[in-house]
């Protein structure tokens, strides 16, 4: 069960290790397959969950590790860990509800926190009807499917629902994996996919780009403003536009509910962990050299798979941030 | 895999061949008992790996760690109850549909099945145990659970669900997965396990017991009621202990299929968890050193001593059942 980072013996291409976050699996994957033949740098990503990537970071088993949980101040300064954010994303609902179509039904987060905890078991429920005018609701009872492995993803959506509704963040909380009160779960993205698409009256959550490529019907969530927003690349942009940067420490930046005009409320950043005093410093270089040529060259790339890239001014901040690992290459221009 | 291996020294006659080199012998003798102790400490080891890991949940829970159902990663309160009864529960499903079917298997091919049937169907039982748990998973995901979903489990919820006493059984939201759709992925996955077993003690009756009964009258019923099965019931209960010590251990088939939820609750469709399934899926996200990392080892020792238990009994009843030959 525990994920050994292989490293794999390329001649021509100098090998990095990282592992964690399957939601950002896709985009350094793609980023990877790129970066070989382009700068020389080959990576090898184990999409292993952000808890674990933590834990082989932690304990230098590989190169870098990929969290969408930031770590605390704390926890960095006592494992001589940097964090730098590499995209964002966004975190949607998805249900199965005969008639209705993607993106037709409109939901606040107080109502998918209560939907998630029990509290409305009906799908004509009133709460949902008011928010709905003209649209059929059925009788259909609600089957909430959750993430049964620990996930980052679980934790950004959970994260929301505590922000959103005081009665979630005091009596169940978030985190990776946590005691749902009701529902199902099921392993990964495409499980959670899957037992929706099979129950009538289902409700789960996905990674945005998962939803979009398996055509999964999605719903509109109000924003800070008051407004239904769709889920796309282009609200999630708005959100990444609305983050406080500048006061985000080690930027553990919160996108979620952001109070931009038409911005999807479940974003989140996901963050890279470098040692600050590496076993072999050019390989660390090496990881820096990789980000490096991935934010001034993987934009488009990351666009293309539903990720929002990071601002300019937050690019120039992390390379100054890299000049703390030990042996650093200055990238800063 | 269950598979079981029995090492027993016999003591044979001593026959002295002529030595040519006087090393070899304690040589060898000496290097087969490193492997056997090796194996001595490997799962001593392995045991003292878990307890020491899970050290920590059970000074922090106690016994309660046994009895509490709540697991909660928030709060980091974990009990193992939910699981044990998952674990247990399903194991149990998994049984009451495979004994019967193995049975019948096992008694097809030892008595009924003509020569060119018997090749076939039980190189097919065999087959069936080769495959690989993951497959039965997906096949179980992919397959049996819309078919539960969208089939069984609603026709049951408006038929049995509406008898009084058996309501608490049959409600709930029919997601398809759950402790019923475990069960008989488990019991698709065991068969051939008792079947091989079966088949093997049949075969090693004295035929002249059978040959007997027919004489006198008997139909193949009598004659499987009245004498092979008393003649092999130990043996078989060992077989289908076997069968258990697999089924509780199942992880990947049952992960798929279970509904990953740490509750308890009577009924059959709703979502529950096993042991094995819960350590594989909270595993990659519990941090190095923290209590939820020391619970998931605990109840892993806990998995071990609930098997030790079942494999004990079966060695026990399949021993006494080669006495009685």
């Amino acid at each position: 069960m525990i994920g050994l980072a292989f490293t794999a013996t390329a001649a021509q291409a100098v090998d990095i290790t990282g592992a964690g976050s399957t939601f950002a699996a896709p985009i350094y994957g793609a980023w990877g397959a790129v970066a070989k033949s382009s700068i020389g740098v080959a990576l090898n990503y184990q999409a292993l969950g952000s808890g674990a990537g933590q834990n082989q970071v932690i304990a230098r088993t590989v190169d870098f590790g990929a969290s969408d949980a930031p770590l605390t101040a704390a926890k960095l300064q006592t494992n001589l860990l940097i964090q730098f954010p590499t995209v964002m994303g966004g975190v949607v609902p998805i249900v199965n509800l005969p008639g209705i179509a993607p993106n037709q039904l409109h939901l606040t987060g107080e109502v998918v926190a209560e939907l998630f905890s029990g509290a409305i078991s009906t799908w004509n429920d009133p709460k949902i009807a008011a928010l709905n005018p003209g649209v059929k609701l059925p009788d259909t009872a609600v089957a909430p499917v959750h993430r049964a492995d620990g996930s980052g993803t679980t934790f950004v959506f959970t994260s929301y629902l505590a922000k959103v509704s005081p009665d979630w963040k005091s009596k169940i909380g978030a985190a990776s994996s946590i005691a749902w009160p009701s529902g199902a779960g099921a392993k990964g993205n495409d499980g959670v996919a899957a037992t929706v698409r099979n129950t009538e009256g289902g409700l789960g959550y996905v990674e945005y780009a998962y939803a979009d490529k398996n055509h999964l019907t999605t719903v509109e969530l109000k924003d800070k403003a008051g407004a239904f927003v769709a889920p796309n690349l282009d609200s999630f942009t708005k959100a990444a536009a609305a983050a406080d940067w500048a006061s985000a420490q080690n930027f553990a930046v919160d996108l979620l509910d952001t109070p931009g005009e038409g911005a999807w409320p479940i974003v989140s950043a996901t963050f890279v962990l470098l040692p600050t005093n590496p076993k072999d410093p050019a390989r660390s270089a090496e990881v820096i050299k990789f980000f490096d040529w991935a934010f001034t060259n993987g934009a488009a790339t990351a666009r293309k798979l539903q990720y929002v890239p990071l601002p300019a001014e937050v690019q120039t901040n992390v390379r100054h941030a890299w000049t703390n690992v030990a042996g650093a290459p200055d990238m800063s221009r | 895999m269950g598979a079981e291996v029995s090492l027993r020294t016999t003591g044979g006659p001593e026959h002295h061949a002529p030595v040519r080199r006087s090393w070899a012998d304690p040589a060898f003798a000496g290097l087969a008992r490193a492997c056997g102790i090796a194996v001595l400490i490997l799962i001593s080891g392995i045991i003292a790996v878990m307890l020491f890991g899970g050290r920590q949940a059970f000074s922090t829970f106690g016994l309660g760690f046994l009895t509490s159902s709540v697991w909660n990663p928030v709060l980091h309160h974990y009990g193992a109850l939910a699981p044990m009864f998952g674990t247990i529960v399903t194991s149990f499903i998994g049984l009451v549909i495979a004994v019967p079917l193995a049975f019948g298997v096992a008694f097809c091919l030892t008595e009924m099945a003509p020569g060119w049937l018997s090749g076939p169907l039980g190189t097919a039982v065999e087959l069936l145990a080769a495959v690989p748990s993951i497959i039965f998973g997906m096949w179980g995901f992919f397959v049996i659970v819309p078919i539960m979903a969208q089939h069984i489990q609603p026709a049951l919820i408006h038929s049995l669900g509406r008898v009084p006493f058996l309501h608490p059984f049959f409600s709930g939201a029919p997601f398809g997965t759950g402790l019923l759709t475990g069960g008989l992925i488990l019991a698709v996955m065991v068969t051939p396990f008792i079947a091989a077993v079966m088949r093997d003690v049949f075969n090693s009756m004295p035929p002249v017991l059978k040959e007997s009964a027919y004489g006198l009258g008997s139909t193949r019923w009598d004659v499987m009621r009245r004498v092979v099965l008393p003649w092999s019931r130990t043996a078989v209960i060992g077989g289908i202990m076997l069968g258990l010590g697999r089924a509780l251990g199942e992880t990947m088939a049952i992960t798929f299929v279970i509904g990953n939820t740490n509750r308890i609750s009577a009924s059959l469709f709703s979502p529950g968890n096993t042991i094995a399934s819960l350590i594989a899926l909270e595993f990659p996200e519990s941090e190095a050193g923290s209590l939820k990392l020391s619970s998931l080892l605990a109840l892993g020792f806990v998995l071990m001593v609930i098997s030790f238990i079942t494999l004990a009994c079966s060695r026990a009843l399949l021993r006494r059942g080669r006495l009685v030959r």
